[in-house]
C-alpha cells in the first residue's frame, strides 16, 4: 500500500514535470522541471529497488548533465522562444491518434500482465553485484564505452573551441 | 507491491512526453532536454524489467544509456555552442542551411 502511494506520488511529479517542460518557454525553467523528473524518477528506481541505478540518475544525470544544459543555457543567455502555429493537420489528426494509441497501449498493459514488484526496503541490486556483472559479463561494452567518453571529449573540445584564424575575411578561401 | 504495468505506463508518458517536446519545441536546447527525457522514460522500463526478472542486466544497461547520454550531451551541447557562434541563433527553424 505504502508503495503504491510513493509510487504515484512521484510518477505524479514525474508527469507534471514533464509537461511543465513542454508547457514552459523560457529553455531554464524546462531544465529545472527536468531536474524535478530526475530526482522522483530516482524516487522510482529505489521503489524498483535500483539503489545503484538512484544513485548514479541523480549523480550523473541530475548532477552533471543537468548542470552541463543550465550552463550552456547560461552562456549563450537563451531567452523565451516565440511560439509558431502548429499544422492544421497535426491538431486534427495527430491528438485523436495520439490519444487512441496512449489509452490502446495502457489498456494492453494493464490487462495482459500479472503483478509483480519487490517489497519496499529489499534491495535487489546492491552495487557489489552490478560491479561484477559489469567487470565480468559487460567487460568489453564497458570498454567500448571508455573509448566513446574518450571520443565524446575530444569532439566536444574541437567543436567548442574557437577556431584559430586570425582575419575574418580568409574564412571563405578554404 | 507495484504491478509492472504501472511503471511502463509512467515510462510511456515520459517518452510521449518526451517525443511531443521534440517536434513542438523550437529552441535547440529544450529539444535536446526532450531527448533526455525520451532516455529517462526507457531507462525507467529497463529498471521495472529487470526487477519484474529478477535480472540485473536491466540495470547494467541504465548505466550504459546514461554513459551513451552524457557522451551525447556534451557532443551535442558542443554542437549548439559552434551553431550559435556562427547563425546568433538558438530557433530550429532558421537554422536552415541544408534546406532547398
Amino acid at each position: 500500500m505504502l508503495h503504491l502511494v510513493l509510487f504515484s506520488v512521484f510518477g505524479a511529479i514525474c508527469v507534471a514535470g514533464a509537461v511543465n517542460l513542454l508547457v514552459q518557454r523560457h529553455p531554464i525553467n524546462s531544465a529545472l522541471s527536468l531536474i524535478a523528473v530526475m530526482a522522483s524518477l530516482a524516487v522510482e528506481y529505489l521503489l524498483l529497488g535500483a539503489e545503484f541505478v538512484a544513485a548514479v540518475q541523480v549523480i550523473i544525470y541530475a548532477g552533471a548533465i543537468m548542470v552541463l544544459f543550465v550552463f550552456v543555457i547560461m552562456l549563450l543567455n537563451a531567452g523565451e522562444e516565440e511560439r509558431v502555429g502548429g499544422s492544421r493537420v497535426a491538431i486534427v489528426f495527430g491528438i485523436p491518434g495520439m490519444l487512441v494509441g496512449s489509452v490502446l497501449t495502457a489498456w494492453v498493459l494493464l490487462r495482459y500482465s500479472g503483478t509483480s514488484g519487490v517489497e519496499l526496503g529489499a534491495m535487489p541490486g546492491p552495487p557489489k553485484t552490478i560491479g561484477w556483472l559489469l567487470f565480468h559479463d559487460f567487460l568489453l561494452p564497458f570498454e567500448v564505452t571508455s573509448i566513446l567518453i574518450l571520443i565524446a571529449i575530444m569532439g566536444a573540445v574541437v567543436l567548442a573551441s574557437r577556431e584559430e584564424i586570425p582575419a575574418p575575411g580568409e574564412r571563405g578561401e578554404v | 507491491m507495484v504491478p509492472l504495468p504501472y511503471y511502463l505506463v509512467l515510462s510511456g508518458i515520459l517518452f510521449a512526453c518526451g517525443v511531443t517536446g521534440f517536434l513542438i519545441k523550437r529552441n535547440i536546447i529544450t529539444i535536446f532536454m526532450s531527448i533526455e527525457l525520451m532516455l529517462n522514460g526507457v531507462n525507467l522500463s529497463f529498471v521495472a524489467f529487470a526487477a519484474h526478472w529478477h535480472a540485473l542486466s536491466g540495470q547494467v544497461f541504465v548505466f550504459f544509456v546514461m554513459v551513451v547520454a552524457a557522451a551525447e550531451a556534451a557532443v551535442g551541447l558542443a554542437i549548439i555552442i559552434a551553431v550559435y557562434r556562427t547563425r546568433e541563433t538558438l530557433n530550429v527553424d532558421q537554422v536552415n542551411l541544408l534546406k532547398l
